[in-house]
């Protein structure tokens, strides 16, 4: 059972609802040098299509991908544009690097838009063909403005040097079909099936704002269209108010120098060893080509930063019914596995035949991809359901209704969390007991926001409404609410517990769109090897990492083949941190990106960094822009920094007490839970201030957080309004 | 007393090795590079005999022995999110 089935009737029925709404022919050239060299604009509301070009100091100041995202949005939208304005857009880029077959990890796009959640602007990385076959087709990015007065396609043909936009009445609105129903629509043989690539979403992305786009690709040995998913910050609650279905690219005919590189040799060369890496390396290492990413659930319950029960605690006994061997049972393995031609890390896995027992699919097999670790912590742990099932379908559905997995996770967990401390009950939550570990109750809230109806609608809101909706209609206490709610900025935290990592607590706090862990990841090097231990060693880490990770997202490059897998002599060679910078890998990227650019300019991986740096700050002041961008909403929720309940303080007290007594200069004996508690919270609050004090000095920004003039000039991100904008808030 | 990762104290007992500092400190960790007073620990073999430099299998396989007063590093290798 690969797929669902499109009969040939229903095909008709598809086409016969298409009616061409405005067309836009181009010469379709050769991408040269990673580059295509122009990017396409599609404007829904007045149907008009344009191609424009990509100048060298497009280029060079933001890259590709993330970088020209942020720069076509920035010139799109004003200060006062809204998520749902018509001129906000869905920007996707795959970055010039993106689209390689010869280095693992190399297809990935970054969409971006201004966000539902967070009302600035935000980005997500994303596997699936979409970014590397828009670029063949000509474009190294797409933007999608306005509002469609009905439902439409956007069809990018890029062998035959065409741009449509379709009325599609008859198409799916979820993307378990919709996905299908495109490349059955748009490539005849399985070699063009392969060549369709989709951005969709779903109808839960319609009703909630934490809407994820899926982009599909094609697998040939499944016959399938599988998904991975830009699940942050709502950009498919996006897509669909535009009412947008799909926009889908057509590209045949990749080759291994379709990048058209400066210099193919280099290229090739850098791809072979890290190939051969991987495969000598993986295996003892994290084995992410037999678990994916969910092997990290055990290292995390190990070491108390699994999040349980709303980021309460950091491990739980029952972890072990959702680590990676219950779900590898699921998947069919063997298969390559990539989600990018070339990757042999390939750590995207395919349950096939999976049975749903819920929902509109009830008793069908399915395909669905996953599920990440993302998602087994944030359904599974945090919500206290230790199901291995329920989690996979509960991934099946946030897939196709359109849903980030991660907001879905984190929010329902506050939700849970709120219903146990007696602020809702099942009058407010229309029967549904929203007890820690209720599968059931977990997806039928996903129905409900698949519906738009019931509890369901007011948890797809995301956290930071919910905790509005909750002080203000149920009367609950604010102030505990936002000590409990897991946000940021409006965005839902990812899934780690960081209460003993301070350097983590601002990776997540001082991260431009919100709290992701894809800018820095430092729970390990910080709270358990110790390497960090000065605010000055955190700074430095927390300028380092998030410079060095904003790289892959101007490239169209995945981060797990940097350090998820490591040569066997980088603890030999290189110490401390320098060891998890992995400087050999950073040098692949050197060569990768001169080989494919001919940059010259580019010799180090200080050189990469700085590229990375421009286009950081530009995004840090795009979010001052849109009226955020200020030290205020780098403010963390005090879950995220220490225990806010008694039994929170408790349940690790030996701890909490030890570092009392050692850190903060006073002495726990005679002292209640409730006045160690308070104690240990002036002391951690204080922490993160120092904290953020420092990394705004080492990141050249006022103690407000705003990059200063200088800075700004020096990063060649003068343009006038951003000037203006400096100038204005110095 | 065993220091380690300068932060943690566990008291040494005679014939104690880096496999028993490692299961005091609950670091189950297949994967870590351990250094005894900034020296580098001589690697484990691993099961599937491959050519691993400083790991792996797990606490009970680290079998150098550590002497009271040691100061020792052990440096998790996990990529992470």
């Amino acid at each position: 059972m690969p797929a669902p089935l499109i009969t040939p009737q229903r095909m008709e029925a598809l086409k016969a609802g298409h009616q061409v709404l405005a067309e836009f022919h181009y010469e379709p050239r050769p991408v040269d040098k990673g580059y295509a060299g122009q990017t396409l604009y599609v404007n829904v509301s007045d149907n008009t299509i344009a191609a424009k070009p990509v100048d060298d100091r497009m280029k060079h100041t933001f890259t590709g991908g993330r970088g020209f995202d942020l720069w076509l949005l920035w010139n799109a939208v004003t200060g006062k544009t809204r998520w749902d304005s018509s001129e906000n857009e869905v920007v996707i880029s795959a970055g010039p690097i993106g689209g390689t077959t010869q280095y693992p990890g190399t297809g990935k796009s970054i969409a971006a838009a201004i966000s539902p959640l967070t009302g600035t602007v935000v980005d997500s990385n994303v596997g699936g063909y979409f970014g590397p076959l828009l670029k063949f087709a000509g474009f190294d990015a797409i933007e999608v403005q306005g509002i469609a007065d009905r439902e439409v396609i956007v069809f990018v043909d890029g062998n035959a040097g065409l741009v449509q936009i379709m009325t599609a009445p008859e198409e799916s609105v979820n993307t378990y079909e919709l996905a299908e129903e495109m490349v059955a629509l748009f490539g005849k043989t399985p070699e063009e099936k392969r060549g369709v690539s989709s951005v969709t979403s779903g109808v839960g992305a319609g009703h909630s704002l934490i809407g994820c786009l899926n982009l599909s690709f094609y697998d040939i040995r499944r016959q399938v269209a599988r998904l991975k998913q830009a699940g942050r910050g709502g950009i498919g609650t996006v897509l669909r108010h535009k009412k947008v279905k799909a926009v889908v690219v057509k590209w045949v005919g990749l080759k291994g120098d379709s990048l058209h590189p400066d210099d193919l040799p280099t290229m090739q060369q850098v791809g072979a060893k890290m190939h051969r890496e991987i495969y000598e390396r993986d295996p003892i290492m994290f084995t992410m080509r037999y678990d994916g990413t969910n092997h990290l659930t055990k290292v995390m319950n190990d070491y108390d930063i699994l999040p349980v029960h709303n980021f309460q605690y950091g491990a739980h006994p029952e972890a072990v019914k959702i680590y990676s061997p219950e779900f590898v049972k699921f998947f069919s393995l063997g298969i390559p596995d990539g989600c990018w031609y070339g990757c042999t890390l390939a750590c995207a896995k395919c349950a096939e035949g999976f049975e749903i027992y819920t929902g509109p699919h009830k008793g069908e097999r399915v395909t669905v991809d996953g599920p990440e670790y993302e998602t087994v912590a944030g359904i599974g742990a945090n919500c206290g359901i230790w199901d291995a099932h329920a989690v996979l379908e509960a991934n099946f559905y946030c897939d196709t209704y359109g849903i980030d997995t991660i907001s879905f996770g984190t929010g329902l967990a506050f939700a849970m969390e709120c219903y146990e401390a007696g602020i809702l009950n099942k009058q407010i939550t229309g029967g549904l007991e929203l007890n820690f570990g209720n599968a059931g109750a977990m997806l039928e809230v996903l129905h409900q926001i698949g519906r738009g109806e019931g509890f369901g609608v007011t948890v797809g809101q995301g956290i930071r409404r919910m905790k509005q909706i909750f002080a203000e209609q149920v009367g609950a206490d604010p102030k505990f609410l936002q000590d409990i709610g897991m946000e940021c900025k409006g965005l839902e935290y990812s899934e780690y517990v960081t209460k003993e990592s301070l350097a983590q607590q601002g990776g997540y706090g001082l991260a431009n769109k919100g709290p992701q862990h894809d800018e820095a990841w430092l729970i390990f090097m910080d709270a358990v090897n110790n390497q960090i231990p000065t605010f000055e060693d955190k700074a430095e880490a927390l300028h380092y990492f998030p410079m060095w990770r904003t790289f892959f997202g101007l490239n169209g490059l995945c981060k797990l083949p940097w350090n998820d897998v490591e040569p066997a002599a980088n603890r030999v060679d290189y110490k401390g941190i320098q060891a998890a910078k992995v400087p050999e890998h950073v040098q692949n990227y050197v060569d990768l990106f001169r080989a494919i650019t001919g940059r010259t300019d580019i010799q180090t991986g200080e050189d990469l960094v700085a590229m990375s740096e421009k286009v950081y700050n530009f995004q840090r002041l795009f979010n001052l822009k849109m009226g955020y961008g200020t030290r205020e909403h780098d403010a963390i929720p005090y879950r995220s920094v220490g225990p806010v309940t008694n039994k929170e303080y408790e349940s690790r007290a030996e701890r909490y007490d030890k570092q009392l007594r050692e850190l903060a200069g006073i002495d726990p004996d005679g002292m209640t839970t409730d006045q160690k508690r308070l104690a240990l919270r002036r002391y951690r609050e204080d922490q993160y201030e120092k904290l953020v004090d420092a990394v705004y000095k080492r990141r050249g920004w006022n103690e407000q957080g705003i990059p200063t003039l200088q800075k700004v000039r020096e990063l060649g991100i003068d343009y006038p309004d951003v000037v203006t904008l400096v100038e204005k808030h110095s | 007393m065993i220091r380690v990762n300068d932060r943690w104290d566990i008291p040494w007992h005679e014939g104690m090795t880096v496999g028993d500092v490692l299961a005091a400190c609950g670091f189950t960790h297949h994967y870590v590079a351990v250094s005894i007073n900034g020296k580098l620990v001589p690697p484990v073999p691993h099961a599937s005999g491959g050519p691993v430099p400083h790991a792996s299998g797990g606490p009970a396989q680290h079998t150098q022995p550590v002497a009271d007063g040691d100061h020792i590093q052990v440096i998790h290798i996990i990529g992470g999110g």
